[in-house]
């Protein structure tokens, strides 16, 4: 049995269903992640699991017991605010006392716990200040110790990296996956960041106006998106219309606006006929010069039409004759090369007929 | 800045004649002198004078209790009234609670009487009417204080408190209610000095037996501004000061308007 189970849930406000029939396990320890684009309900969710809102239809369960009708204080759910919602006139060690105090435990207690939580989220030396003495991630922390200290079943965070720097955001990252390994308590984690999405989760599920498109590993659903918006959303790809021309046992073959025939990997929902989109990461993408001899039979002739050259890779734009924009990503690991191609170079870009993937609408 | 002097020159006349006047009140408080014309000399003399009034002790005694009960009472109903008008977004009761402090207070001054005439009878006006008539009045500041608190806070505050195990109570208890006692403590103060130095409302309800310092300054200058007066406004004007210091102290942004 799951820990927490989610059956067809509804949310509606007035007209528009903020969360629509979502239904979804969470395992015990598991770092569950929702994901998607703002709007799409992740909030409103989380506040039904939290026990601020309740549900229109549908039932949610901890532990195999129906939650509806208990009131948030006695759940054993607690949530981190992308606000962190510090206690303002609470010391930090008071703010990790509060729900330590609440479930009444002794006094010796709840000053050993405090400090043993303080440690791990390394605030030692901070248990006698202020939040508003504290940097961003640090009230961070204090959250996340107030979150964890009373060990609840469930620990719901809510863009809780929201409000960092890039730099301390990755940070962090690193060292919540270390505290939830740590603790072992299970996390259901909200974000629309999907590079976040994919680093921090065991599963993700990815969420849009209300439901759940597709929910696997991160690796399923980076490398096998369901959909055109799966695929669009999560990581950059290339997408192009394409219709089916055959669908062999092994293989498709495809017609690809732009391209022409494409040969892709089988996909059950594919038929001859059926229209489409083509999609393919720029990392799977080989880019070469135009001189050298077609190795692959996805191969195709173009000239570049832009590059952007990040740093630790280059991403180019490769116009294909028959009018197609192609991003492909070439690493830039060859010591003293900044780049391969200039603008208006004619290239080739090829890739595998095992890779890419034909999306149904 | 060159341009700007004649607002300058503007200012310093607005508030020299504010100012002035009330300065002269007090130096004039330690004039040797009967006579409010020139400087004699310096004197404690009607300070003494002031302590051995009778009337004017019982004036200072009744305006201390009605304010320290009346701002009491108040600040209770007030705090639940804007909290409440803050959690709920009633319609009626803003209108309600707020009237009384935009009403000309001539209007709720004749309005009370009428009504405490015609429901107690006329000798129903007491020391207890005019405790009901500035608690209507000074409710209305409080409420305003606390909500605008209230509405400058994280609501996320008070659903954390009951995310980590607090009862309703309990969140109340230890979480809302010390973030808004600094509003609290500022709308208290408010009504403290709002109701020691009512004039108009407390004329009208007073009937005759109850005299306030207000009163009692009122009724002695209708004969001659005397030393003895200058004197106890000079301490009215300092106890109010006290009060409103404090109240900005402990709740900065009170004195902006809202
Ligand atoms: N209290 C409310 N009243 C009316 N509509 C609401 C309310 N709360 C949320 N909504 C609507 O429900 C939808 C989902 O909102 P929700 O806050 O769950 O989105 P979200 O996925 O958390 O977005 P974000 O990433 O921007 O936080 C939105 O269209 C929002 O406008
Ligand atoms: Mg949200």
């Amino acid at each position: 049995m799951a820990l927490l189970e989610i059956r067809n849930v509804t949310r509606r406000y007035g007209d528009l269903a903020a969360v629509c029939d979502v239904s979804l396990d969470v395992e015990q320890g598991e770092f569950f992640t929702l994901l998607g684009p703002s709007g799409c309900g992740k909030t409103t969710l989380l506040r039904m699991i939290a026990g601020f809102e309740a549900p229109d239809a549908g039932r949610i369960l901890l532990d195999g017991k129906d939650l509806a009708g208990t009131p948030p204080e006695q759940r054993p759910v607690h949530t981190v605010f992308q606000s962190y919602a510090l206690f303002p006139h609470m010391t930090v060690a008071q703010n990790i006392a509060f729900p330590l105090r609440m479930a009444g435990r002794p006094t010796e207690e709840i000053s050993r716990r405090v400090g043993e939580t303080l440690e791990l989220v390394h605030l030692g030396d901070k248990a006698h200040q202020y939040p508003h003495e504290l940097s961003g991630g640090q009230k961070q922390r204090v959250a996340l110790a107030r979150g964890l200290v009373n060990r609840p079943r469930l620990l719901l965070l809510d863009e809780p990296l929201g409000a960092l720097d890039a730099k301390l955001r990755e940070e962090m990252q690193l060292e919540l996956i270390k505290l939830q390994k740590e603790v072992g308590v299970t996390f259901v984690f909200v974000t629309h960041a999907q590079a976040e999405a994919l680093a921090l989760s065991h599963r993700i599920a990815v969420l849009r106006d209300g439901r759940v498109e597709q929910m696997d590993e991160p690796s399923r659903i980076y490398g096998f998106p369901k959909n055109r918006f799966v695929a669009d959303f999560i990581g950059s790809i290339n997408l192009l219309d394409a219709e089916v021309i055959e669908a062999a046992s092994g293989h498709l073959r495809l017609s690809v606006a732009g391209l022409g025939e494409v040969i892709a990997p089988h996909a059950a929902a594919a038929g001859a006929g059926l229209r489409g989109a083509f999609a393919i990461r720029p990392e799977q993408v080989r880019i070469s010069p135009h001189t050298e001899a077609p190795q692959l039979k996805n191969h195709f002739t173009g000239r570049v039409s832009s590059f952007l050259y990040i740093g630790d890779v280059t991403t180019y734009i490769v116009e294909t004759a028959g009018g197609a924009r192609i991003e492909a990503l070439l690493p830039n690991s060859a010591p003293g090369r900044a780049q391969f191609f200039e603008t208006g170079d004619a290239v080739a870009v090829s890739w595998r007929h095992d890779a890419g993937a034909w999306l149904g609408e | 800045m060159r341009r700007a002097w004649w607002l300058w020159a503007g200012a310093i006349a607005v508030y020299a004649f504010l100012y002035v006047p009330l300065a002269v009140v007090v130096a004039f408080s330690f004039n040797d002198s009967r006579l409010n014309a020139e400087w004699v000399g310096f004197t404690l003399n009607w300070y003494k004078t002031l302590l051995a009034d009778e009337a004017m002790l019982q004036a200072a005694f009744n305006s201390l209790l009605i304010a320290v009960v009346a701002s009491a009472v108040a600040t209770v109903l007030g705090t639940m009234a804007g909290i409440a008008m803050h959690r709920w977004k009633p319609k009626l009761l803003p209108f309600m609670v707020l009237t009384p402090v935009a009403m000309p207070e001539i209007l709720l001054g004749v309005s009370l009487l009428v009504f405490f005439i015609t429901a107690f009878g006329q000798e129903s006006l007491s020391l207890l009417t005019v405790v009901l008539a500035h608690i209507t009045f000074c409710l209305g500041f409080v409420a305003i204080i606390v909500r605008s608190r209230l509405a400058g806070m994280d609501e996320s505050l008070f659903e954390a408190a009951r995310d980590l195990g607090a009862t309703p109570w309990q969140t109340f208890r230890l979480v809302t209610l010390p973030l808004i006692m600094p509003g609290i403590i500022a709308g208290a103060l408010m009504a403290f000095t709002l109701s020691i130095d009512d004039f108009v409302i407390t004329f009208f309800t007073s009937g005759v037996g109850v005299k306030t310092l207000p009163l009692q300054i009122y009724s002695m200058i209708k004969v001659a501004v005397t030393p003895e007066v200058n004197a106890v406004s000079t301490l009215l004007m300092l106890i109010t000061l006290a009060m409103i210091a404090i109240a900005s102290r402990l709740a900065p942004g009170v004195l902006k308007a809202h």
